[in-house]
């Protein structure tokens, strides 16, 4: 006599520690075996592309940290080279060097985040432990560029806001000099781990052209065996002076990609280290007066600069009316933004290209047919932050 | 390697009736057409062993309230092999019914999600079209133009029926949205005031 079944519909998160945030997923369930899986996302929805309608140019860039939360800089990227571009500004050398190394920071804290969690989702704490003191001294550069360990609020159009700090080159200098040691270690507790890679190996596979139908981007595409590194192909700022390697996967699953983050890592200490050693001295912001605000020295001294000054940070500057999209490689994938400026302080129009945002959408076609237990695996080899994915 | 000049004709050529016009601009290239050609065109554009447009990046949409036409869709493709990305724009009337691409691009999918739920622009044959980034049961479309920035309505927890309730948005401060482009004309709101 047959057996009956039923399949189960479980809800898992919006509160599960392994849904990354704030994920509400309806799953069926076949006894273990995962038949369908229904992301239901925009609990943290905050409506950003709503609120940058509405704010001038400067004060639209805090709303980029906020998005993916992990890597902040990164974002701001992507909407200070959109401005750019309109405006046609040139940017110092020595402020695209900062940024490319703030970037590639933002790149470091991003993928320690995800594989120290993706190795605490399937069983390992220690890991986790370890990665995130090496986060806070990151988070510590940051707070000394910035003066905020998230929210930097650093880029801007035409530069970035400040120089940096006596002696902080030195010390990001001492930690690049430590953290492969680092890296070394995280490997050592994890890549020949057999508990990892059962959890990992042929977990999730994606081939490459699925990878290009679902818009995957980032290391979802590196890792089934696409090289596309949009600072490779399509370089922005200084990024063609640098020798760094792309790393490729070639299984597409949960631990092909693993493996790449842990290879990006190194390359992106190799380019910090190359920044650093060829750091040009020059100014830190475009001098086109139209953009960036005068010096406190002639604010203190000068009535017209003062109010020049007062313009600026009330009015903003005006974009002219434009039209564009621009992206950058975030350490999650293809971060881009969609400009439509129509000639006065406030963008008419900024939308933006997240990465998980494509990435979770394929949560149904990864998951099908495989064990409720791998769901957090998969997740949290996709690298999803909600930040980005609800805007 | 195929470059962008080259591109732009090949396109003309081969999908001539069906562009309205095109433009390189950013190294980047503008298509317009019409809503009818979408789905021949984009399918073109993603088979075509000379464009090889291979990936849906994003879909999005414009509102323009005050042109008879409402709103424009955007759709934005990269092509790997050729390392170009193309912009196609489509004007849209409002409660007019596009085609969807998700038979094409199952990314699609998520991204016409989006636009309906933000704009209000229905696709045909859609499998799933919902809401996806705003509230259960939620209405209007946040980023039509006509929106207010603060909603309609906000959401609390109520001790007194031990549920969480909406209510209509209360400020304790009017949102003050400075002109700051003419300054000497003080801002709508209080020349609103003055006039009561």
């Amino acid at each position: 006599m047959a057996k009956e079944t039923k399949t189960l519909n479980l809800n898992f998160g919006p509160q599960h520690p392994a849904a990354h945030g704030v994920l509400r997923l309806i799953l069926q369930l076949d006894g273990e075996i995962v038949e369908k899986a229904d992301p239901h996302i925009g609990l943290l929805h905050r409506g950003t592309e709503k609120l940058i309608e509405n704010k001038t140019y400067t004060q639209a860039v805090p709303y980029f940290d906020r998005l993916d939360y992990v890597a902040p800089m990164n974002q701001e990227h992507a909407f200070a080279l959109a401005i750019e571009k309109i405006l046609k500004i040139e940017v110092p050398i020595r402020a695209q060097y900062i940024r490319v190394m703030f970037c590639e920071i933002g790149r470091i804290l991003s993928h320690i985040l995800n594989v120290t969690t993706q190795a605490m989702d399937v069983g390992a704490l220690t890991p986790t432990l370890w990665g995130f003191e090496e986060r806070e001294i990151l988070m510590g550069f940051y707070e000394k560029v910035s003066g905020s360990r998230l929210h930097a609020n650093y880029f801007r159009a035409g530069g970035v806001h400040q120089d940096l700090p006596k002696g902080l080159d030195k010390e990001i200098g001492e930690f690049c000099e430590r953290f492969p040691k680092i890296i070394n270690d995280l490997e050592l507790l994890l890549t020949d781990n057999r508990i990892f890679k059962q959890r990992n190996v042929d977990i999730g596979v994606v081939s490459k052209q699925d990878a290009l139908d679902y818009s995957f981007s980032g290391v979802m595409l590196r890792g089934s065996g696409v090289p596309w590194d949009l600072r490779k192909s399509q370089p922005y700022d200084c990024y063609e002076q640098f020798d760094f390697k792309i790393p490729v996967g070639k299984n597409g699953d949960c631990y092909d990609r693993y493996l790449c983050r842990i290879e990006e890592m190194k390359e992106s200490v190799n380019i910090i280290n190359q920044c650093l050693a060829n750091l040009p001295v020059g100014p830190i912001k475009t001098d086109d007066g139209k953009i960036s605000p005068p010096s406190k020295k002639e604010i203190k001294q000068s009535m017209e600069a003062l109010i020049h000054h007062f313009k600026l940070y009330t009015e903003g500057y005006r974009v002219d009316k434009d039209e564009i999209y621009t992206a950058v490689e975030a350490p999650k994938g293809e971060f881009g933004v969609y400009l439509i400026s129509d000639g006065s302080s406030k963008p008419y129009k900024c939308k933006i290209r997240a990465p998980g945002f494509s990435h979770l959408q394929a949560m149904d076609y990864l998951i099908k047919g495989h064990m409720l237990a791998d769901v957090p695996a998969v997740l949290g080899s996709m690298d999803i932050v909600f930040g980005e994915v609800d805007r | 390697m195929l470059n962008i000049q080259d591109l732009e004709k090949t396109l003309n050529s081969e999908l001539n009736t069906k562009i309205k016009s095109s433009l390189i601009k950013h190294n980047q290239i503008y298509l317009k057409i019409d809503e009818a050609d979408l789905t021949e065109v984009i399918l073109f554009l993603k088979t075509n062993s000379k464009t090889k447009f291979r990936q849906l990046i994003d879909i999005t949409a414009v509102d323009f309230p005050e042109n008879e036409i409402r709103f424009k869709l955007v759709y934005l493709l990269l092509s790997h092999e050729f390392n170009q990305r193309i912009i196609i724009e489509i004007d849209v009337k409002e409660k007019e019914i596009v085609g969807s691409i998700t038979s094409i691009f199952p990314a699609a999918n998520w991204m016409e999600r989006e636009v309906f739920d933000m704009y209000g622009i229905d696709f045909k044959d859609h499998p799933d079209l919902r809401r996806i980034l705003t509230d259960y049961g939620f209405e209007g479309h946040p980023l039509r133009k006509d929106f207010p920035l603060t909603g309609h309505n906000e959401v609390r927890y109520s001790h007194e029926t031990k549920k969480v309730i909406y209510e209509p948005v209360k400020l304790e401060q009017n949102y003050r949205n400075f002109d700051y482009e003419s300054p000497w004309e003080g801002t709508k709101y209080i020349k609103e005031q003055t006039k009561e």
